[in-house]
């Protein structure tokens, strides 16, 4: 993430790959909208290429979430409105609250 | 999910609560799926947990898991889980589904589990209208048995079994599931939908939502068909093997809503079936009921005893030798034993042989087969002969005869040959000899009590001039069988 200073905004969203989980099959990477997920380089304890975050730029769309077959490989997240807690539309459709 | 720690960011995606947090299929990488990279079972998986987590119905959901890739769905969703026999998930969510009315009931099915084996379940709880959400998992191949051809490969397609391509002149033209079974009446909403790209994605997500919700609303049998990928048959990399779903599959199995009766169902909701009668009410609706009837289980015996009573009986049909049985069977629930009683008859109703395995005992039985049994009772020769080598050591053949054949005998095996069927003329009917020959049997084993016995023939014959006949011949048995003692 950027440091904050006054006149860069933060981002929308925010993205956490737990390389322990990804098996690096790229899925998220081409999902993307702003094309801020690459195939790392490093291997992982077993073996694999990982998806790695490019530190900038998510929109917190959710889309790689979706795209992603692990269950719990991705985690999204998003800019808290300045009133408390955002509430975010899934992909699904339904509201749900942000801080669950 | 608590949120995260970095400050100002909330988590809006994460792991679902509808899965566990650790799998316990193996003992190490208890963090991942079991799936290939790029599989689109594990986006289905998410999909379902994802919806189950927002229609906050995770504690009423049971999810009935497939044989195929997806086997193991009872290791990641925390819910109701049951895994059924291979295409059978159907029938198995149908029992689910009517036994704990209210619950969310998945059936979650490959395509080779759905339309190949298991074709007659799925058409069958289509029609019936089942309350079950079905979420078909179509990746145009077996998978898990190494890639031979489902009725959803496409023609053209490579697989084990059609080495050179599906041809539709020798293995016929792909199944359209979703577009058959929208020709029935029941079902209330059909969509076929796929993983191909971000926006099919999406309709997905909202397909396998929709899906699961008519069941929170009990609005009737829905089905989602996921064109999904395979990377690993279709030897293809995780990202080629999606846009195969969409470049390809798709031409086949053409997306969209087939069928949609939800606001239909939802003016008009489905009849409650009427409930089921209560248990007690059965010997009613059976034409069995009967006031003077004495109550089953009324003569339990003392515990302390071990009683492991197994006997066959065997004779023409007619003789009475299945009733025999049941008698004694009866008669030794009534006095609070484990029985069973089990018929072996050709498809004759009258003549033929016959004979049934009959087990009593205090522990429970384990097969109600009767091989080496402690008691024959044999109602002719031919009978004897098939079955006396059967017979334990230290056991008894029960035999309607004045002469046992001397080829029959056996060392260690007691004998009580009498004509019995003559003897039963004393009754004043012949027909009687299998009550006879059971009130032998009845005083060799010394187990039940007289009370049993009489509660058992007066709920088996239902005329009072047949079971006083009968009495009086158990009571001839019982002193045949002393004074061949004496
Ligand atoms: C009664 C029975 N027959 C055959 C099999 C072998 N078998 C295991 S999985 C499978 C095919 C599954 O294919 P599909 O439903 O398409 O699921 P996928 O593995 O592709 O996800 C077969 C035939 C079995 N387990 N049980």
């Amino acid at each position: 993430m950027k440091k904050m200073t006054g006149e860069i905004k933060k981002d929308r969203g925010m993205l956490e790959i737990d390389e322990a989980e990804c098996k690096g099959c790229g899925l998220c990477i081409e999902a993307c909208p702003p094309k801020v997920i690459a195939m790392g380089e490093r291997l992982n304890r077993y073996g694999y290429r990982t998806a790695i975050y490019a530190g900038a730029g998510c929109t917190g769309c959710g889309i790689c979430f979706m795209a992603c077959p692990e269950p719990g490989a991705i985690t999204v997240l998003r800019l808290s409105s300045p009133g408390g807690v955002a509430a975010a539309r899934t992909l699904g459709g339904a509201t749900r609250c942000a801080s669950n | 999910m608590s949120s995260s720690p970095v400050a100002d960011y909330t988590v809006v995606h994460a792991k679902s609560r509808s899965f566990y947090d650790r799998y316990e299929r193996k003992t190490e990488l208890q963090h991942q799926t079991h799936f290939c990279p790029g599989c689109g079972h594990g986006i289905v998986h998410k999909m379902i947990a994802a919806a189950i987590d927002e229609l906050g119905v995770q504690d009423r959901t049971i999810l009935v898991g497939p044989v195929g890739c997806s086997v193991f769905t009872y290791y990641y969703f925390d819910v109701g889980n049951v895994q059924a026999a291979h295409g059978r998930a159907p029938a198995v969510a149908t029992a689910v589904s009517r036994s704990l009315p209210g619950s969310v009931v998945i059936s979650y099915q490959g395509d080779g589990d759905l339309c190949a084996i298991g074709s007659a379940e799925i058409l069958h709880a289509a029609n019936r209208g089942e309350n079950i959400a079905v979420i078909f998992v179509n990746n145009a191949i077996y998978s898990m048995t190494g890639g031979q051809a489902a009725p959803t490969t496409l023609l053209g397609q490579k697989s084990t079994t059609t080495p050179l391509g599906r041809k539709a002149a020798t293995e016929g033209y792909p199944l359209h599931v979703s577009e058959l079974l929208a020709t029935l009446q029941a079902p209330v909403y059909i969509e076929r939908v796929g993983l191909g790209d971000n926006k099919q994605i999406a309709q997905t997500a909202r397909a396998i939502r929709r899906a699961l919700e008519n069941q929170a609303r009990g609005l009737g049998f829905s089905l989602v068909e996921v064109l999904s990928p395979c990377p690993t048959i279709w030897e293809m990399s995780p990202v080629e093997a999606q846009h195969w779903v969409r470049e390809t599959m798709e031409k086949t199995f053409p997306l969209g809503v087939f069928r949609d009766q939800t606001k239909e169902r939802l003016a008009a909701p489905k009849p409650e079936p009427a409930p089921s009668p209560a248990l007690d009410e059965l010997p009613r609706i059976l034409g069995v009921a009967d006031a003077d009837l004495p109550e089953g289980n009324a003569h339990a015996l003392d515990a302390g005893q071990t009683i492991d009573l197994q006997v066959r009986i065997a004779g023409f049909g007619g003789q009475g030798v299945l009733l025999l049985g049941e008698v004694l069977a009866e008669a030794g629930l009534d006095a609070g034993l484990e029985v069973s009683w089990l018929p072996s008859y050709g498809p004759e109703m009258r003549s033929g042989t016959s004979n049934c395995h009959v087990r009593l005992a205090r522990e429970a039985i384990d097969s109600p087969l009767v091989s080496a049994p402690n008691v024959l009772v044999a109602m002719n020769e031919p009978s004897l002969r098939k079955f006396d080598q059967s017979v334990r050591r230290g056991g008894w053949v029960i035999f309607d005869g004045e002469e046992f054949p001397a080829d029959c005998r056996r060392e260690g095996v007691h004998v009580l040959a009498l004509p019995f069927t003559e003897l039963a003329n004393g009754t004043g009917d012949k027909r009687a000899a299998n009550m006879v020959m059971l009130g032998a049997v009845l005083e060799l084993a010394g187990v039940l009590p007289e009370a049993s016995i009489a509660a058992a023939l007066r709920r088996l014959i239902r005329n009072p001039r047949w079971v006083e006949l009968d009495e009086r011949a158990i009571v001839l048995g019982r002193q045949l069988f002393q004074r061949a003692l004496a």
